[in-house]
């Protein structure tokens, strides 16, 4: 490797730290997750294809993972620079409709692709997936196929903590979904089989690769990356009797934005094919609008869940707090 | 003249006063038993401890408002006269610049004085590298470049051996003959007051007294200074 | 020595740079406590999870202090060939970026690591480390270098001649221990155990992904919950007093017993010991070398070996980021060693109960939680300008106040010799103010600068707290590039820029350390 370019990009790296000086076109800020706007993430193409039609300067504010992105908007409340908040999901829309923020999308004649129903007015979903347990085939031949199945075996598993990661409560929803009053037993029983609770998706998925783990909680289409980027078929999800709970992520317009016309434009740009067909490779989710040249080729072996879990938002929100504790207790016996 | 003016100073169990004036030029002894307070009333000249009450005054000048830096004095303490990372030269030539930023002239100046004290073409090392006594001429060429009418001796060369001493005693009294320094200096040891202080200041018992002739002070020492010499 | 007589340099800068960290701490303390409206009350979960947050800090003080005194003593009386490499070495664990250094610890103790593919091998049962057992393996794997090099220096703080009178009257290594080494210790250790513990209160990643589940939660995880998933700032707001409030009687405690240890930078030189022979002894202390060298270098090796082919498939924008990083730390090194310089002046130019006190008040920067200082700092900024076209600066002055601590106990003791021993002869030469810091306090102050601007470097490096909640994509540094490619599957290039960010780190380290070293009149 070259030394001296290596100092060059170094440099610029300083150089251009601040934004590209402000253009005449207007801005339209969106407030994102971290991973969405990462140069690996869906963000830049979404980007690159928005402005191509919209004559404008589309922005994002990554401030952390999707609670983060929360917590920074109730934060600013009212006087929030965000046109368009991006990458809620159902966990977490309650919270953020209680506030008042966010502006109904007005979005109509929109063919959603989802497997449950959609009728909100405030959220416009972009991409969803079914959280899963991924695992190595060449490693484990017979994955279990219920949480109580899983709970019995002596497999080792990885997951995030609710508190701190949205996979966690995505977990937590899920446990709960399927077995309502007796959740509380099914994490008592896991509680064997758990090998650690990291902080985040990234760490678990980590320790899940690295050996640590048997299985790790994902998606579905987590194996779909593997087999696209490494040719690399020997991660797979294990398809869960109870069903798979769903996690929808989903965008709204600010009430209070400075740019309504753009927002509104945006909006309906996520639910076009330009955007869509970004997401399924970059941000490893089904897209929330059919494609037209159907999914890319390595979603096809994908394990496709019988049965879709999930809990209304306002009804996620009021348990949240009790199912928190619920697994806590049971996972500090 | 080196005026005390109702001068007291004042520790946790320990007091010392003096009220006099000492006339300019010539060399001048402090003697006293130990923890009597010779090198404290040094150090209240030299501005590093507040009077408790009265007034130094130099020319009829109070000393009180001047950082130490700014009184017309130099010190020689018994140790860590010279910076060890800087070197002879450097050292020097704080004497002329506190910013030690020399022009070509006071580089001239820090050369001269080191031969004045026989350090030629030693500017360049650091103190560690020189013996003690090279280290106490080097202090002694900077008090040398200062050129402040008062020069104040805190027993520098104590840790020097006996023929050491002597010679060093008898450069400050040439240096101090040619630029007409006035000199205070705390001794331990009355050879060194015979042998180069004209007067002799008495500290004993709380109390400073004014100079006296050398000569006839210890000829008929007061009961004092007799038990502190053990006559 | 009373000072007040005269003065070699103002006070004022002191007095600014303890503003500007009280500001900076308690102010955003503030920031998020107003917007709170009211403090919320603590609940049973709480105090369960500050019971558990102490207990899990002072076991790891403890085991990471009490492990560090017989491998110092061991390193302070041998010599070999490589031990000022290994000294050197030691500086390394401290520094790591937390997740770098777990999935090392990982590599070697996981379930899947070396150990127990070793057990396997000899037939026997599979052991498991997460939980209590893991945190305190990772805290001490992390502290117990530093705690070395910090106890190194208080052996080469031991002066020769007392050494020389140990062999004069003929004591063993059991009379050394008691009439020389024992009352070093007492003095010192305390102070090395304190700051374990402080750093140990808010650790964050290393709880959760070692401590096996919420069994270990911690009032830093508590705060997180209570920001980022109640949205309840006044509960966050009072977590945040009980932290403050469980370091503020920490501190007060370790002062009580004896004064905070020095950071020193010294590398340990060997006073000649006579008390060191013995064939037994020399085998203890050979093993006990040879066995912390094992656990402290395998799991670098481990994880280096895992990251290093991935450097060269590191895109641009890595190395871009990378850049960032190397000037945000650069920066910040220089802010929080001229803070620690100007505040440790204003400690020793106060008779020793005020200097106490400061002291104690500064270690408070080092345990507030980056969540509670960032979140505040980013309600006070918003109200007059866009926090985030302020992220760089804003981090880096962020990232030089919560290193600022360390940096004023490194420099401490060095600063307060120099002006015991040269104070009188500056000010009776006049030479104060800038005069004084060029010509005096650089040069000779020049290691402990050196090995903090070295320290406050490397943690700023390191950060990932406070930058992820300004910095917007377009401003990425590199622990953030890291976290967004293994949130984006690309695991192995996460570890080659993981592994990139260790050397930056270590670099940057390094780098200052040698400049200390060259020809420093010592």
């Amino acid at each position: 490797m070259k030394v001296t370019g290596i100092a060059a990009l170094m440099i610029a790296g300083y150089l251009f730290a601040q934004h590209a000086a402000a253009e005449a076109k207007p801005v339209l800020t969106v407030y994102t997750y971290d991973s969405f706007a990462s140069e690996w993430g869906p963000g830049p193409a979404v980007e690159k294809a928005f402005e191509a039609e919209c004559g404008c300067d589309l922005q994002y504010v990554a401030p952390g993972d999707a609670g983060a992105l929360l917590s920074r908007v109730l934060l600013e409340g009212k006087d929030t620079r965000a046109d368009v908040v991006l990458g809620l999901d159902t966990n977490l829309t309650a919270q953020a409709e209680a506030s008042g923020l966010f502006a109904a999308h007005g979005l109509t004649g929109t063919v959603l692709d989802l497997p449950v129903a959609w009728d909100n007015p405030v959220f416009v979903p972009f991409d969803w997936g079914y959280f899963a347990f991924v695992y190595d085939k060449t490693k484990l031949t017979t994955p279990p196929a219920t949480f109580e199945a899983l709970a019995a075996s002596d497999l080792k598993i990885a997951i995030q903590d609710p508190r701190s990661s949205s996979p966690g409560l995505g977990l937590l929803m899920w446990v709960k979904a399927a077995y309502g009053d007796h959740a509380g037993e099914i994490w008592a029983a896991l509680a064997d089989n758990i090998v650690t609770v990291t902080p985040g998706w990234s760490e678990a998925y980590g320790l899940f690769l690295s050996g640590e783990a048997d299985m790790v909680l994902s998606y579905t289409t987590s194996p779909a990356y593997h087999i696209f980027a490494e040719k690399d078929d020997t991660k797979a999800a294990a398809a869960f009797d109870e069903g798979h709970y769903l996690q929808i992520e989903v965008a709204a317009k600010v009430a209070g934005t400075d740019q309504p016309a753009l927002a509104d434009d945006f909006l309906r740009f996520m639910t076009s094919p330009a955007f869509q067909s970004i997401i399924p490779e970059t941000n490893w989710m089904y897209p929330a609008v059919a494609l037209e040249g159907g999914l890319p080729a390595e979603f096809a072996g994908l394990v496709t869940p019988e049965k879709a879990l999930l809990l209304p938002a306002d009804e996620a929100a009021k348990m949240r707090e009790a199912a928190t504790e619920e697994w806590r207790a049971a996972l500090s016996k | 003249m080196l005026t005390f003016e109702q001068l007291a100073l004042a520790q946790e169990g320990f007091r010392l006063e003096a009220d006099f004036s000492l006339s300019p030029g010539g060399i001048t002894a402090i003697i006293g038993p130990s923890g009597a307070g010779k090198s404290t009333l040094l150090s209240a000249i030299a501005g590093f401890f507040p009077p408790a009450s009265g007034r130094i005054l130099w020319e009829g000048q109070d000393l009180a408002p001047l950082a130490p830096g700014a009184r017309p004095v130099s010190i020689l303490f018994q140790d860590q006269n010279l910076f060890p990372h800087l070197t002879i030269a450097d050292n020097l030539g704080l004497g002329l610049r506190a910013d030690l930023r020399l022009s070509g002239g006071e580089r001239t100046k820090v050369a001269q004085a080191l031969d004045r004290v026989g350090l030629s073409g030693l500017g360049d090392r650091k103190p560690g590298t020189l013996s003690g006594g090279q280290q106490s001429r080097a202090a002694l060429a900077r008090a040398l470049l200062r050129a402040r009418p008062l020069l104040l001796l805190d027993e520098p060369f104590a840790a020097l051996g006996p023929a050491l001493k002597a010679e060093m005693l008898d450069l400050v009294a040439e240096i101090a003959g040619e630029t007409g320094t006035t000199v205070l200096m705390v001794s331990h040891d009355p050879a060194d007051a015979r042998r180069i202080a004209g007067q002799t200041i008495l500290v004993a018992e709380g109390r400073t007294n004014p100079p006296e002739d050398t000569a006839t002070l210890f000829a008929a020492p007061p009961a004092a200074l007799a038990s502190y010499l053990g006559t | 020595m009373a000072r007040g007589a005269f003065e070699i340099v103002p006070r004022w800068p002191g007095a600014f740079a303890l503003g500007l960290v009280m500001a900076l701490v308690l102010g955003a303390f503030g920031a998020v406590l107003a917007r709170a409206g009211a403090l919320s009350g603590v609940t049973t979960a709480d105090w369960a999870a500050a019971r558990f947050t102490v207990m899990q800090a002072v076991l790891s003080a403890l085991l990471s202090a009490g492990l560090a005194v017989p491998v110092a003593r061991a390193l302070a009386r041998r010599r070999f060939p490589g031990r000022h490499l290994v000294i050197v070495a030691l500086g390394a664990p401290f520094i790591l970026p937390v997740i770098v250094a777990v999935m090392g610890l990982l590599t070697i103790f996981g379930r899947a690591g070396w150990l127990n593919a070793g057990l396997a091998l000899l037939g026997l049962p599979k052991v498991s480390l997460y939980g209590l057992d893991g945190i305190l393996l990772a805290h001490v794997f992390l502290n117990l270098p530093f705690a070395v090099r910090l106890l190194l220096n208080g052996w080469a703080s031991v002066p020769a001649e007392r050494f020389r009178l140990a062999t004069a009257l003929d004591f063993g290594p059991r009379e050394v221990w008691r009439h020389v080494e024992r009352p070093m210790l007492r003095a010192v250790l305390p102070g090395v155990t304190l700051a374990i513990f402080l750093v140990c209160l808010t650790s964050f990643t290393v709880i959760l992904v070692m401590g096996g589940g919420p069994r270990a939660t911690t009032l830093e995880l508590a705060i997180y919950q209570a920001f980022r998933l109640e949205f309840d700032l006044g509960h966050a707001a009072a977590l945040a007093s009980l932290q403050m409030a469980l370091s503020l009687a920490a501190a007060g405690l370790s002062l009580a017993v004896a004064r905070p240890a020095a950071f020193g930078a010294g590398l340990g030189r060997v006073a000649d010991r006579w008390d060191r022979t013995g064939r037994r002894l020399q085998i203890f202390d050979v093993t006990l070398l040879a066995a912390t060298g094992l656990f402290i270098a395998t799991p670098m090796i481990a994880v280096l070996a895992s990251g290093l082919p991935w450097i060269a498939e590191l895109p641009g924008s890595v190395w871009i980021a990378a850049g960032r990083t190397v000037i945000i730390a650069l920066a910040a090194a220089l802010i929080a060693v001229s803070l620690a310089l100007a505040t440790g002046l204003l400690i020793t130019s106060l008779s020793a109960r005020p200097a106490r006190l400061l002291d104690a008040v500064v270690m408070l920067a080092m345990t507030a939680s980056p969540l509670v200082i960032g979140t505040g700092l980013f309600l006070i900024l918003r109200t007059f300008t866009d926090p985030i076209a302020l992220a760089l600066p804003v981090v880096t002055l962020v990232n030089a106040v919560m290193a600022m601590p360390f940096c004023l106990r490194v420099i401490l003791p060095g600063l307060a010799a120099l002006r015991t021993d040269y104070d009188r002869l500056s000010a009776s030469l006049g030479v104060t103010g800038l005069d004084w810091i060029r010509l005096v306090a650089l040069p000779r102050l020049r290691r402990p600068l050196a090995f903090a601007s070295g320290l406050a470097a490397a943690l700023s490096a390191g950060d990932l707290g406070v930058v992820a909640l300004f910095a917007d994509p377009g401003q990425a540094t590199l622990p953030m590039q890291v976290y967004a490619l293994a949130g984006a599957y690309r695991t192995d290039q996460a570890a080659g820029a993981a592994i990139l960010l260790v050397l930056i780190a270590f670099g940057l380290f390094r780098l200052f350390d040698r400049l200390g070293d060259r020809d420093a009149d010592l």
